[in-house]
């Protein structure tokens, strides 16, 4: 009972700073400092249509860097407790119980429907990640958002073959070798240009079109390749036990 | 009409993200099913996204990409903050990135005990 108490006092109190908050607020009606800053020298700068990118990719990019490294870390520990440990001499009970998942695990398949509308689909859901990281310089979307459309093809085949079999080696492969050129990239930037991740290693290029912004386009496909496949691979551990190492 | 259109929208956007912080925050503290504990940090987490975008609303502006709707010259008068969308879509990946490990925590120990109340786990409470 006092927990409650205290529990309500305590929302009570951030929801006493949080109404002074909202109570006080009024909206800008000028960009601040920073965001003017980039909202004028940054087509110039960095010639990318799409300012969020602009920031992410370059301006940003080093927390960029170090919010791929937070997600590849957090695969890593997904990957680390979900590893089926073979404990043979575990209680009988847990083991039954273990055998008892696995048998729920193999649960009838899909209807007809999901699996031919997956197979039409797939390539589909496929393709527009792609090319969503691949525009993440011109439009919305960007190397983190095609990678979230990529993992999430991978959700639709997974739920419906559940069987089908996702290479592990393909996936560390891919992974690893795209956030190494990543950070290549980003090295090159100190060697030939400004700094860390600058984009202008290579030319700008015609301001709106698909090969312009020097390196972003580079970066967010690296980027894009690493977070799809990355988080496919959580999924694929969330799915069932582990099949074997990689 | 002239009632909805004295409202900010960000004033808007800004009380929904706090009532979510608090939602979740009451979600992470009352409930003893792991899950749900999850679930409300996942409020929380988007409650915090919901404020940061809020703020860097600009009065009649539009997302910060330049095209043909919104030509270079006017572009520092039309956008909003370009600063804050990126920090949320930081904030977003390592919000799922957190999500992911704690659900991973949540079939261990699952798997460890059968169960998903916290109230089970007493080897770290004191």
């Amino acid at each position: 009972m006092i927990k409650r108490i205290i529990i309500l006092l305590v929302l009570a109190m951030l929801a006493a700073i949080f109404l002074d908050l909202a109570a006080n607020y009024s909206e800008k009606t000028s960009l601040s400092p920073l965001g003017h800053y980039y909202a004028e020298q940054g087509p110039a700068e960095i010639g990318a249509a799409n300012l969020v990118t602009a920031v992410v990719v370059t301006y940003r990019g080093l927390d960029t860097l170090g919010e791929v490294t937070v997600l590849f870390i957090s695969a890593a520990g997904v990957g680390l407790m979900l590893r089926r440990t073979r404990r043979k001499d575990d209680d009988e009970d847990l083991e039954k119980g273990d055998r008892a998942e696995e048998t729920a695990g193999t649960h009838k398949p899909a209807s007809e429907i999901v699996e031919t509308a997956t197979e039409l689909l797939l390539p589909m859901v496929m393709l527009f990640g792609i090319y969503v990281f691949l525009n993440g310089h011109l439009s919305p979307g960007g190397g983190f958002q095609g990678g979230a459309i990529i993992a999430s093809g991978t959700m639709f085949l997974l739920l419906a073959l559940p069987e089908s079999h996702i290479s592990r080696l393909m996936i560390a492969m891919t992974e690893s070798l795209s956030g190494f050129s990543y950070v290549v990239i980003g090295v090159l930037g100190v060697l030939l240009a400004g700094g860390f991740l600058d984009n202008r290693i290579m030319g700008l290029g015609t301001y709106g079109s698909l090969f312009s912004a020097g390196a972003i386009p580079l970066i967010y496909v690296f980027v894009g390749l690493k977070v799809g496949f990355e988080l496919s691979a959580v999924l694929d551990r969330f799915r069932k036990e582990d099949t074997g190492p990689l | 009409m002239s009632i909805l259109a004295d409202i900010q929208i960000s004033l808007i956007v800004l009380c929904s993200g706090l009532g979510l912080i608090l939602i979740g925050l009451w979600g992470i503290l009352t409930q003893r099913n792991i899950i749900r504990m999850i679930v409300g940090f996942s409020l929380l987490d988007t409650g915090i996204h919901m404020v940061m975008v809020s703020i860097g609303y600009v009065t009649g502006g539009t997302a910060p990409i330049i095209n043909d709707a919104v030509p270079m010259a006017e572009a520092a008068s039309r956008i909003v903050d370009p600063v804050p969308s990126a920090l949320v879509l930081t904030a977003i990946v390592i919000g799922l990135g957190v999500t992911a490990v704690m659900l991973s925590f949540a079939v261990r120990m699952y798997r460890e005990r059968r169960t998903l109340m916290i109230d089970e786990f007493t080897e770290s409470k004191w």
